[in-house]
């Protein structure tokens, strides 16, 4: 079986995680509950024509695939593989809202068109012309962790030697406000929040674009090694600890392997105990790091954390705003990363230093 | 290992709420297309649908669940159809094996979400159906109910959706990763996919007639299917009855337009080529294509030319069986795929309903009435938008 690497990325979040180095522009919003992505100048990438029919999603699964496949210097791909919670719901919201108010009358096609889950990795592939295999995976948390097992099954197989992975999602007005009816997001007089120290009721919400060229040969901009994924799609509290120590075995390693942890902590009263147990316990003496402070949370904010956990293994750093604790390593070789959302699609990602 | 076992299957559909009403229906030539019930909408009267006569209460009733669950009608279905593939693979305890259920959908709970959209704001009533939106919310459902803890994931690429489902599923019993997956997909006719199709022009306003000259467009239908994929161990060890095997799949894209397939069907000569391959089988042994035929202008001719040029002067015995059930949009791969194993077991080809006149453009007449012959392999297209093309093909236990 061959080695699967990370040989290019690209991410466009809540945060200026483009045109800079590691998250050094950073902000931690405190007044807004719900994040809104950072644009790129998007006419450097889609022309403005198409840009003005496309919602954002769309335009920024289109910008972070360009950035990745630039840096991993590729042009050709064996496969175009995305993942999405909720899809281009931004469109979907719009056709669904003119049928009601309009009563089923004066519809156009556009929004409806658009508003398709596999839209963006369908579009990636119109502006490559590229006919290759092209999956799009909508679990819920493990939306992009789908994307993931699947180019690595053909990878590690050598079925396909460079595929593009993206987890892409927009937020759009109506859902946002059902998931504050329903708790999913803060509710909005929540102000100043910490999401390590003042747990609530629900999450800080945001949306993004992160891609990955993934191919089964190192390069010299290789940024790690994707040892070994593993999801699950229900799991209780006390089961973590337990499940952890089952990969980590499958994957021949122990607790103190590990140089560092990310964790998928959101600030949600109901769902953080998942991590609580591992970050006060097992992983009591390794180098912690959070990252939806910064990138809100989403069905595919994982795929944030795992451009993280990437830059931290390519740099060899981990920046002072992403840490939980004040324990640090003079190597991170092996990173894992553990993610869930509302309690289910567990997600378990080893990546190695290569 | 080349080939991967199907040891079980379920179905719902407009033609019947089991293996063998869908069958019986498709040997008397009983289509399920008719007059919109379930769903109040101003195109009653302009369209015809493939709708499943059964309301939500009755559904849930015949699934046991408690009156305030929280399903939405895909999930429904979904749940129904895949507890007789369970059953019917005789199943017992699901988490004995390493065992994943790989789900299509692509409306999810919209069905939910469009009766109760600005009602979530004024009334707490049915806050319960806010989750049920997103595409994984009926899989978990279904894993749930059917207790199975492993992978669960959700494939949605429009109408080739259930294809990639059962395309991964293979993947993942060939790579060893699974040793069993129950894969298939599951739709609701949703007022949101009536208007969609509407306002692309496309849906029939009569029953709809795929591969004919005079086409008007497709019916719109609801379905679940799920097949129960085995590992070779299992099927030894365990004595299993093998109802056919996935023999081999492609997938590829058209990368012409968002919703509209390129003229010469390159997508669907892409997938079917890749089909071939991976199965190691020649175009000559293929002996039945259920097409994916929905009867729009586009679809049929693109597809068509593909078919042509795949099987040049030989094109097989082919039909669409969407005059019996509708186009059930993520659901279609699956239930065909129950369709293509039922014409390998029984041997016969279904009939391509509702044709008259031949296609100026092509030199293809699909198969219109039952015809009884060998069937070893069967092809299976199912194309969606975002220039998704899928085949996979089934062959003969």
């Amino acid at each position: 079986m061959k080695k699967v690497y990370i040989n290019g990325l690209g991410c466009i979040s809540c945060q200026k995680t483009f045109d800079s180095v590691f998250l050094e522009e950073a902000e931690i919003e405190k007044n807004q509950n719900v994040l809104t992505a950072k644009e790129p100048v998007y006419k450097d990438y889609i022309s403005p024509g198409a840009s003005r029919r496309m919602a954002k999603g769309v335009k920024n699964g289109i910008v972070a695939s360009a950035m990745a496949m630039k840096d991993a210097n590729v042009t050709n791909l064996d496969a175009i593989i995305t993942g999405t919670g909720l899809g281009c719901i931004e469109d979907s919201e719009k056709f669904l809202k003119s049928i009601i108010d309009n009563k089923e009358e004066f519809l156009t096609p556009t929004s409806f068109i658009q508003s398709t889950h596999n839209t963006v990795g369908g579009q990636i592939a119109l502006g490559l012309q590229c006919k290759a295999y092209n999956f799009t995976y909508v679990n819920g948390g493990i939306s992009f962790e789908s994307a993931l097992l699947d180019a690595k099954l053909q990878l590690e197989l050598d079925e396909s030697e460079t595929i593009l992975v993206g987890g892409i999602d927009e937020s759009a007005d109506f859902t946002t406000q059902f998931f504050k009816i329903a708790k999913v997001i803060k509710s909005d007089d929540e102000k100043n929040i910490s999401i390590l120290d003042k747990k609530t009721k629900g999450h800080v919400a945001g949306e993004g674009a992160s891609f990955f060229v993934l191919e089964n040969k190192k390069t010299e901009n290789s940024y790690s090694e994707i040892a070994s994924i593993s999801v699950v799609n229900t799991l209780e509290p006390n089961q973590i600890e337990g499940q952890i120590k089952n990969f980590l075995v499958e994957n021949s390693l122990e607790i103190n392997d590990i140089d560092a942890v990310v964790l998928g902590i959101n600030g949600d009263i109901n769902f953080d105990n998942y991590y609580e147990d591992i970050s006060e316990n097992i992983f009591k003496n390794t180098p912690q790091v959070y990252y939806k402070h910064l990138s809100g949370d989403y069905h595919t904010a994982s795929s944030f954390g795992f451009w993280v956990a990437s830059k931290i293994l390519k740099l060899q750093e981990i920046p002072e705003i992403i840490r939980m604790n004040s324990v640090g390593k003079r190597d991170y070789k092996t990173v894992l990363l553990y993610n869930q959302y509302l309690g289910k699609d567990h997600s378990f990602i080893l990546l190695k230093q290569c | 290992m080349s080939k991967v076992a199907i040891t079980g299957m379920g179905i719902i559909s407009a033609i019947g709420n089991s293996v063998e009403e869908n069958l019986n229906a498709l040997m008397s030539a009983t289509s399920g297309i008719s007059t919109i019930e379930n769903i109040d909408t101003n195109h009653k009267n302009a369209i015809k649908v493939g709708e499943i006569k059964m309301t939500n209460l009755e559904l849930s009733q015949l699934l046991d669940l408690p009156e305030d669950n929280n399903f939405s009608r895909t999930a429904l279905l979904g749940l129904f159809a895949a507890k007789q593939a369970v059953k019917n693979a005789r199943i017992e305890n699901i988490n004995e094996h390493k065992t994943g259920l790989i789900s299509a959908t692509s409306v999810g709970g919209m069905d939910m979400t469009e009766r109760f959209f600005y009602d979530f704001i004024e009334n707490e009533e049915n806050r319960r159906y806010i989750l049920t939106n997103d595409a994984g919310d009926s899989s978990h459902k279904i894993a749930d109910n059917l207790g199975l803890e492993g992978i669960v994931t959700t494939i949605s690429t429009a109408c080739s959706s259930s294809a990639n489902a059962i395309m991964l599923g293979a993947r993942l019993i060939k790579s060893k990763k699974l040793d069993r997956v129950i894969v298939g997909g599951t739709d609701a006719l949703a007022k949101f996919t009536i208007n969609g199709f509407k306002t692309l022009m496309i849906l029939s306003d009569t029953f709809n007639t795929p591969f004919d000259n005079d086409r008007k467009g497709l019916n719109l239908g609801e379905a679940a299917a799920y097949l129960v994929l085995e590992s070779d161990e299992i099927v030894q060890k365990e004595r299993k009855k093998v109802l056919a095997y996935v023999a081999g799949y492609g997938n590829a894209n058209d990368a012409f337009h968002q919703t509209a397939s390129s003229e010469n069907g390159e997508g669907a000569y892409l997938a079917m080529e890749k089909a071939l391959k991976n199965a190691n089988l020649n175009p000559g042994n293929i002996d039945y294509i259920n097409a994916h035929g929905t009867a729009t202008q586009n679809n049929d001719l693109s597809e068509g030319r593909a078919i042509q040029n795949i099987f040049g002067q030989n094109v097989p015995d082919f039909s669409s069986t969407k005059p019996f059930t509708g186009h059930t949009l993520a659901a279609a791969a699956a239930i065909e795929a129950v369709y293509s194993i039922l014409a390998l077991q029984k041997n016969i080809v279904f009939p391509n309903l509702n044709f008259m006149t031949k296609m100026e453009e092509l030199n293809l007449v699909p198969v219109t009435e039952l015809k009884e012959k060998n069937i070893e392999n069967v092809l299976s297209n199912s194309f969606g938008f975002g220039g998704n093309c899928s085949t996979v093909i089934f062959s003969k236990s």
